[in-house]
């Protein structure tokens, strides 16, 4: 019974945000695809969650720690790298007022 | 429960569930934050706050005696990722996506099986819970082998072309899947063997290699918006069996995602998803809708930059259509300076953007902006095609096939009813290129021949650099 509403609840969780997913990645514009993709990435990186969870049982023995160990690395690349890098490409698109055009020699650092 | 803090309010599960789902909040804000370039930024930081929230909730739970574990975890994930992030060139940036995707669904595989064997092959958990293990096991193994595919055919340690079974490729692709599937099925019905675990893992495994192998490199944006959306899919089963709403809104979330990128591409491509997974396209098979393309051979009028930059001098509007070959050159800060010298001219300047240019969605954006190229110059398809009528000039710099008229006025052809970036309306079109050499769809491109076009053979960034170059003697 109390497993039965678990899953009922957890599934109508999933079906809307499957539908608030749909509404909200469809406003994103096709030139800030890369961006998304990697920002997207970047959440479900969130898998790193189940790591921790896991890790945090009692019962795990040596292989065990090391799959998850192995997993909590690969949740964390996933999300710090795909957060920092979609971070480094949305700057690149925060464009610059257009008067500034005739002035870009000297902004061409960075 | 542990035992230290445990009457904590801190480890209240209503308390990390309201921490949770103030992540998944942050997430959705985050993500409309994408909607344009001025609060993307901010949302991107948006949605990486809920992360940290995310993270940190999960954290407050933990026993103490596995924080070495976690610590040893997270500094060899920061290790790897955070140079990675840092440093990836643009032009890389399909790669570093497949190479991220992939690992996610790494993690995800590797939950799974740590679970199976917490449990001791699921006993005594509820079947819906191992269920919903089982699908984030066979999902996640085939986005990881899919992805790493993806990355070595992108970093080229690969070769891009296809490399396919043949014929028998589909029945291999349907067999292995019925085999990860029958394992599932026997585990979640009361088999508790171990090995068929790793059966089930292996065979997933093999799907991933054997769905991506055969992919050619022009069909790239299609399949890493499938793995995107195969890996979240696998972090919402994975946070169904964990109980975990911020794992089920984000997976489901980046699932929707990745649905949409796929089909737009595949749309953009005018093909079908099943038709790109049983793959074979962009390099083999299809040739021989190239033939009679050859009776075109020997019209083809070649240029120099030195009339190139007169033709574009003059032009009132120019509209520069960037593919690949751009992107392989690392040509965009040429491309950048070419247009700033035009614009001193009073040249008009565009830029034609086709869906599918380059190896992922929106690749070519990147580059443009990292070369400081205004977004307001940026034009998607539909914007951009009405407008060639009245363009003077088309610049089109490495990109093939979604230029090609064929797709329009050829019913033979491979890519026909492929939606075009319209070049040859415009008055002249200039095309940049290595060689006569087709594209990756392995047709010729009638645009070629077209009376209106000429061609400047070479790299795109050097012949690029050397019309700048010729303009300033005008």
């Amino acid at each position: 019974m109390i497993i039965a509403s678990t899953l009922t609840t957890n599934l109508a969780i999933l079906i809307l945000a499957g539908f608030i997913g749909f509404v909200v990645i469809s406003k994103v514009p096709n030139t800030l695809h890369t961006p998304l993709m990697s920002g997207t990435n970047a959440i479900h990186g969130i898998v790193l969650l189940g790591g921790l969870l896991v890790v945090g049982l009692s019962g795990n023995g040596a292989f065990n720690k090391i799959i998850l160990v192995i997993a909590i690395a690969f949740g964390t690349i996933n999300v710090v790298g795909g957060f920092l890098v979609t971070d480094r490409m949305l700057e690149m698109f925060k464009s610059k007022p257009k008067a500034a055009g005739d002035e870009e020699q000297k902004g061409k650092g960075s | 429960m542990s035992a230290v803090l445990a009457t904590s309010f801190l480890q209240d599960q209503s308390f990390l569930d309201i921490l949770y789902i103030l992540a998944f909040a942050l997430f959705i804000q985050g993500l409309r934050g994408l909607s344009g370039p001025t609060t993307a930024v901010r949302g991107n930081r948006i949605a990486a706050a809920g992360m940290a929230i995310a993270v940190i909730a999960t954290l407050l739970n933990v026993n103490e005696g596995n924080w070495a574990l976690i610590v040893i975890g997270v500094a060899l994930g920061a290790a790897v990722g955070v140079p990675a992030a840092r440093q990836v060139k643009m032009t890389a940036m399909p790669q570093m996506v497949a190479l991220f995707n992939g690992v996610g669904g790494g993690a995800v595989f590797l939950i799974s099986w740590s679970e199976f064997r917490l449990s001791d092959g699921f006993t005594a958990t509820p079947t819906y819970i191992a269920i919903f293990s089982l699908f984030a096991a066979i999902v996640g193994s085939v986005s990881f082998w899919g992805s790493n595919i993806a990355f070595g055919k992108l970093q080229e340690i690969i070769p891009g072309r296809p490399i396919t079974l043949g014929s028998s490729q589909q029945i291999v692709n349907l067999l292995l899947l019925l085999i990860a599937v029958a394992c599932g099925v026997a585990i979640a019905a009361g088999e508790h063997s171990e090995a068929l675990f790793i059966v089930m893992l292996l065979a997933a495994a093999l799907l991933g290699n054997a769905v991506v192998f055969p992919i050619g490199g022009a069909d790239m944006p299609v399949v890493i918006s499938l793995l995107n959306a195969f890996t979240g899919l696998s972090a919402a089963a994975t946070g169904i069996a964990l109980n975990n709403p911020a794992l089920i809104v984000a997976g489901m979330i980046v699932g929707a995602s990745g649905s949409i990128l796929t089909n737009l591409m595949a749309v953009a491509m005018n093909r079908s998803i099943p038709a790109i997974v049983a793959g074979g396209f962009g390099g083999g098979g299809t040739v021989e809708g190239a033939s009679g393309a050859g009776e075109h051979a020997g019209t083809v009028r070649s240029t120099s930059a030195a009339d190139a930059a007169i033709q574009l001098a003059y032009a009132n509007r120019v509209v520069i259509v960037p593919g690949y070959g751009m992107a392989v050159a690392q040509a965009q800060h040429a491309v950048r300076e070419l247009t700033k010298e035009l614009e001193k001219r009073q040249v008009e300047v565009s830029y034609a953007i086709h869906p599918v240019a380059g190896r992922m969605p929106g690749h070519m954006n990147v580059l443009l902006a990292e070369a400081d190229v205004p977004y307001d110059q940026l034009k998607e398809m539909e914007e951009a095609n009405p407008e060639f009528g009245r363009t003077d000039v088309s610049l089109v710099i490495g990109a093939n096939d979604v230029t090609n008229p064929a797709a329009k006025n050829t019913p033979s052809s491979p890519i026909y009813g492929m939606p075009i970036l319209e070049v040859s309306d415009s008055n002249s079109v200039i095309v940049i290129k290595r060689s006569m050499n087709p594209g990756f769809a392995g047709i010729e491109n009638e645009l070629y021949y077209d009376p209106k076009t000429t061609m400047l053979f070479g790299d795109a960034k050097s012949a690029v650099s050397e019309i700048t170059a010729e303009l300033g003697q005008i």
